[in-house]
């Protein structure tokens, strides 16, 4: 035993987490924010839409949600290019995997939050004339956004965990920085706590704001 | 590209089963683990509470893969060497534990105060009072969400095959390595995965509507 703790060589090499910290932080906005497009225009399909439709996009939403995101990103990453003519670097095929990742749980999120707005507001929004589609623009989606928020938040920031799966096609994002500094130096305990650190304070501190930003939108109601 | 998937078949069984195994044993060893913390969570002096917030917030607040890894190199070098399975196991049950506390304590949480100060009043005791009047009911409310926890542990059984054991994940990828047809044996891995984790989920929703029905 006796395992002394020395930080010197994790300092050295805080770069490589720093950095990770930063990209981890980009793959999570930059995929929430395809994620957002992909989820609210599919949410609002699915409620007006047909069956056919329908069954389609509730076969995306199951077909990603019961698959384990390490899998969706070897087959996008690995599985993909061997039958379609594209090629990518891991990094942007990661934040496609993790876009449609997103995307379906948020589609599950918007479409319970528009059948949670309130019938009157959309009778309202008739009774003064709005078409359906200022309803939509006007009514329907604001109160929608409202609603969803809390849960938008809680996305974003298992979106910015998940981010840690990018480390398995070498996207050096903060796990893989922590992997590297684990192989290179063998300072394992220190890299470990550090990281956990890292991920913890920010996930916290996103926490602690996004909380924030929803006292204001929901005093603003 | 069919006849590889057969000629496969039984290794990619085998690596299957290990998933379910791996699975089987974090769900068990998370339920117990779980439950007796979510109850001193619920119930037990300050400390103790304070002890299990800390647990559950830490595990819930960093990534289970950075967990995983963690467990895994982490263990050995304060001395503590443990076969990567177990490490895998010990890592994954950890994340569902914390898992189990939040559910067990939103559960409890969900049954009106009522409900304990009647059975107080009629003189039973704690013990009385959790057998017989809080955990009947907190348990139709703990029950969907942890059925349907049970495809997390599936899923995050995946990523032990980065600790070299070979689960069904890094079956699949073996098998790519040998006959590069990555493409139909992701969607074969993607399927079997789906089919566990979505007849998980709608046990899940089952229950939840016939539990539904029920109201205070």
């Amino acid at each position: 035993m006796g395992y002394a703790l020395n930080f010197n060589l994790i300092w050295r090499h805080f770069d490589k987490l720093w950095g990770g910290l930063l990209l981890s932080l980009e793959l999570a906005v930059i995929s929430i924010a395809i994620g957002i497009v992909i989820g609210l225009v599919l949410a609002v399909w699915y409620v007006s839409a047909g069956r056919v439709v329908r069954a389609v996009i509730a076969a995306y939403v199951e077909f990603i949600r019961n698959v384990p995101l390490i899998l969706l990103v070897y087959l996008v990453f690995y599985g993909l290019p061997t039958v379609v003519d594209i090629a990518y670097s891991a990094q942007t095929s990661f934040i496609a995997t993790l876009s449609l990742y997103s995307g379906a749980y948020l589609v599950e999120v918007f479409r319970s939050g528009l059948e949670a707005v309130p019938r009157g507001q959309i009778d309202a929004g008739k009774a003064i004339g709005l078409t359906p589609w200022q309803r939509l623009i006007h009514v329907r989606l604001p109160t929608m956004l409202r609603i969803t928020l809390p849960a938008l938040s809680n996305t974003f920031i298992s979106l910015f965990k998940d981010t840690s799966v990018a480390s398995v096609i070498s996207v050096p994002e903060l796990t893989y920085g922590a992997q590297w500094i684990n192989f290179n130096t063998f300072r394992i305990v220190e890299v470990y706590l550090v990281v956990t650190a890292m991920y913890l304070l920010t996930g916290y501190a996103l926490l602690f704001g996004l909380r924030l930003v929803e006292r204001r939108f929901r005093a603003a109601r | 590209m069919l006849g590889q998937i057969l000629y496969a078949l039984p290794f990619l069984a085998q690596g299957f089963a290990l998933t379910l195994w791996v699975s089987l044993l974090v769900v068990v060893l998370s339920l117990i683990a779980g439950v007796l913390m979510g109850v001193g969570l619920v119930y037990g002096p300050a400390p103790l509470r304070w002890a299990v917030r800390i647990f559950s917030d830490t595990i819930r607040g960093i990534p289970i893969l950075v967990l995983i890894f963690f467990v895994y190199y982490g263990l050995p070098a304060v001395g503590v060497h443990l076969q990567s399975f177990w490490a895998a196991v010990l890592a994954l049950t950890l994340f569902k534990t914390a898992q189990v506390v939040e559910y067990l304590r939103g559960a409890v949480a969900s049954i009106p105060k009522g409900q304990s100060e009647a059975a107080m009043a009629i003189g039973l005791t704690f013990r009385q009072r959790l057998a017989y009047v809080i955990f009947p009911q907190a348990f139709r409310r703990f029950l969907p969400p942890w059925i349907n926890g049970v495809t997390d542990a599936v899923k995050g059984s995946a990523l032990v095959s980065l600790l070299g054991i070979t689960d069904l994940m890094q079956a699949i990828n073996q098998v790519i390595g040998r006959t590069y047809e990555a493409m139909p044996l992701y969607i074969f891995g993607a399927l079997v995965y789906f089919a566990v984790n979505y007849a998980l989920s709608l046990a899940s929703r089952r229950l939840e509507r016939r539990f539904s029905f029920i109201r205070e």
